[in-house]
């Protein structure tokens, strides 16, 4: 690790996690620096997208899934027995491939979380509605329109809503599993963008498809192959001097 | 490719558009029978149901309140025989759609897969027993506990008619079991077409399983949970058989301990000794009957079509 890595938000030491008896990740180590954009990249089923759902715990859904290592959050272990998982995801936000509003009006899905965490209050759920749906940039497009249907937006418009539901709770860590994979080029772009703004606030990992992405959009990156973290750097390092032969293959389309 | 032939694309025979045309007629009069058949029994209800409404007058049939069809002075108040299957259906759906929706969740969500292999299939089998069935339980077991209850409770009164226990609370609960499977049914698959990354999505926000059944699934599965209700009404309204064995069977206010008399019962128990005026009310009652469905299956409609404009 690079000696100016010294303040980390999320820090994932020999992580194993099991589909049965499917070895889906091998001893994962990776620390995740705070106001940044760390992308994973990789081929798909190089287990990306289950590391992302490990640091959220979103895994334990899973039937029959073994997780063994630690993740820990601001040092705490996010696998102790103790740990409220409704706590930790009010922590740490997570957006999905597929934009997924619930089938309620606008402001109901923002609403949703703080609901959920308690806050009852009017005035107090209408300033984060309007603070989270400006954060994800989205609140001009839809401010007449709070009352409406969800469903009623572009499928851009509805990632973008999701991302700001996310936001709603406070949390410190957004996790985004392919967030752009599908939209189209437009929406991508207003995607890309947001995250330069979120990064300044949260903590962002990014699963992506996309290496262009993962080169626009991110400080960190690791290349995922078969449930191993083959390289994990800088972005400027993985893209121009990855150390790694299959890193290089990959990044520069020769396999994946 | 000189010699390559040309295909002519024009066909050879007529045919073809025979038997398309011929097939196309035979689904268009099978399409029509099911129509015809709605048709006729509107028409045919409404001939033979308006006549006595004429006969007895529209106010003293539909908001009498007494109903002696045969005594010498007959009269033919059907008002409480109309209030009887507006309460006890809306008794019955009271009660059977809170455990029907609750087990369908139960099954959906929360059942492990072994669980609910049991019962699943359980529950199907409950919607084939035949409605009679119902019935001779209802005799059997719920009967004999209100009679109990009901010696109880009236002790020494002087004005209380007995009635054996076959009152207006043995109907509600047989007809509350009898639209269990219809509500477990439509609901549980309601509930199965959720799509899965809601769940996800509201699990990610914090919500606990539980949270998320009730503010997420249950709301986006309500429109086919309005149908489960809807179709358990019009199961419990139409009902006939099982409640003309536990309801005591005559005439009267829709209380608990009351013995009372439905508009499927009230046809049931009179058809076959009824004559002239008499048989004709028991049209008239059948045209009210039919026209409540009607109602039902109507207002369903219009809500299942607001429900899906809204989410457009």
């Amino acid at each position: 690790m690079e000696t100016g890595r010294k303040r980390t938000k999320i820090n994932a030491r020999g992580l194993n996690l099991y589909y049965g008896c499917n070895h889906a990740l091998k001893d994962i180590d990776m620390d995740i620096r705070p106001h940044a954009v760390t992308a994973l990249i990789g081929p798909s089923g190089c287990g990306k997208s289950t590391f992302l759902k490990s640091l959220n715990r979103m895994n334990d859904l899973v039937d029959c899934v073994r997780i063994e290592g630690s993740v820990t959050l601001d040092g705490e272990d996010i696998y102790d027995p103790k740990v409220d998982t409704t706590l930790l995801r009010k922590k740490i936000g997570m957006v999905f491939q597929q934009p997924n509003p619930f089938p309620m009006s606008i402001y109901d899905n923002i609403a949703y979380g703080p609901r959920l965490h308690g806050i009852k209050s009017k005035s107090r759920l209408d300033e984060i509605v309007e603070t989270s749906l400006r954060g994800a940039a989205i609140f001009e497009e839809v401010r007449d329109r709070l009352k409406k249907s969800a469903l009623g937006l572009s499928g851009g418009q509805q990632q973008r809503l999701c991302i700001a539901r996310a936001l709603a709770v406070g949390p410190e860590v957004l996790l985004m599993d392919e967030p752009t994979s599908a939209l189209d080029p437009i929406s991508t772009l207003k995607i890309e963008e947001l995250m330069e703004e979120l990064k300044k606030k949260y903590t962002v990992v990014v699963v992506t498809h996309n290496m262009q992405q993962a080169a626009r959009v991110s400080d960190d990156t690791a290349f995922f192959l078969v449930g191993q973290v083959v390289e994990f750097d800088s972005t400027k390092n993985i893209f121009s001097r990855p150390r790694d032969k299959r890193t290089e293959d990959y990044i520069t389309g020769r396999f994946g | 490719m000189e010699n390559q032939k040309t295909i002519t694309i024009m066909g050879s025979s007529q045919n073809k558009s025979a038997v398309e045309k011929a097939a196309q007629s035979v689904f268009t009069v099978c399409a029509f029978m099911a129509v015809m058949a709605v048709a006729s029994i509107t028409i045919y209800m409404i001939i033979n149901g308006t006549p006595a409404l004429f006969k007895v007058g529209v106010g003293e049939l539909l908001l009498g309140t007494e109903w002696a069809p045969g005594a010498a002075q007959p009269s033919y108040g059907i008002f409480y025989i109309i209030l009887t299957s507006v309460i006890g259906t809306a008794l019955a759906v009271l009660l059977g759609v809170p455990i029907g929706v609750l087990t369908a969740v139960f099954l959906a969500e929360l059942a492990p897969g072994r669980v609910a292999a049991v019962i699943q299939p359980a529950v199907e089998l409950l919607a084939g027993i035949p409605s009679v069935i119902y019935g001779l339980l209802g005799v059997m077991i719920l009967n004999p506990l209100m009679y109990r209850l009901e010696l109880r409770l009236f002790h020494g009164s002087a004005t209380h008619q007995f009635t054996g226990g076959a009152n207006l609370i043995s109907a509600v609960i047989v007809l509350a079991v009898m639209i269990l499977p219809t509500v477990i049914n439509i609901s549980t698959s309601a509930i199965r077409a959720v799509p899965e990354h809601l769940r996800a999505a509201s699990e990610a926000l914090g919500a606990s399983r539980i949270q998320t059944i009730f503010r997420v699934v249950l709301p986006a599965a309500g429109s086919g949970i309005i149908t489960a209700v809807v179709l358990g009404v019009g199961r419990a309204v139409g009902e006939a058989m099982a409640i003309s064995l536990v309801s005591g069977s005559s005439v009267n206010f829709p209380l608990p301990f009351h013995s009372v008399r439905f508009l499927t019962t009230a046809i049931v128990s009179e058809m076959g000794y009824a004559a002239d005026t008499h048989r004709q009310v028991l049209f008239t009652i059948g045209l009210v009957l039919f026209t409540f469905i009607m109602l039902i299956n109507i207002s369903l409609t219009r809500i299942l079509k607001k429900g899906e404009k809204e989410n457009d």
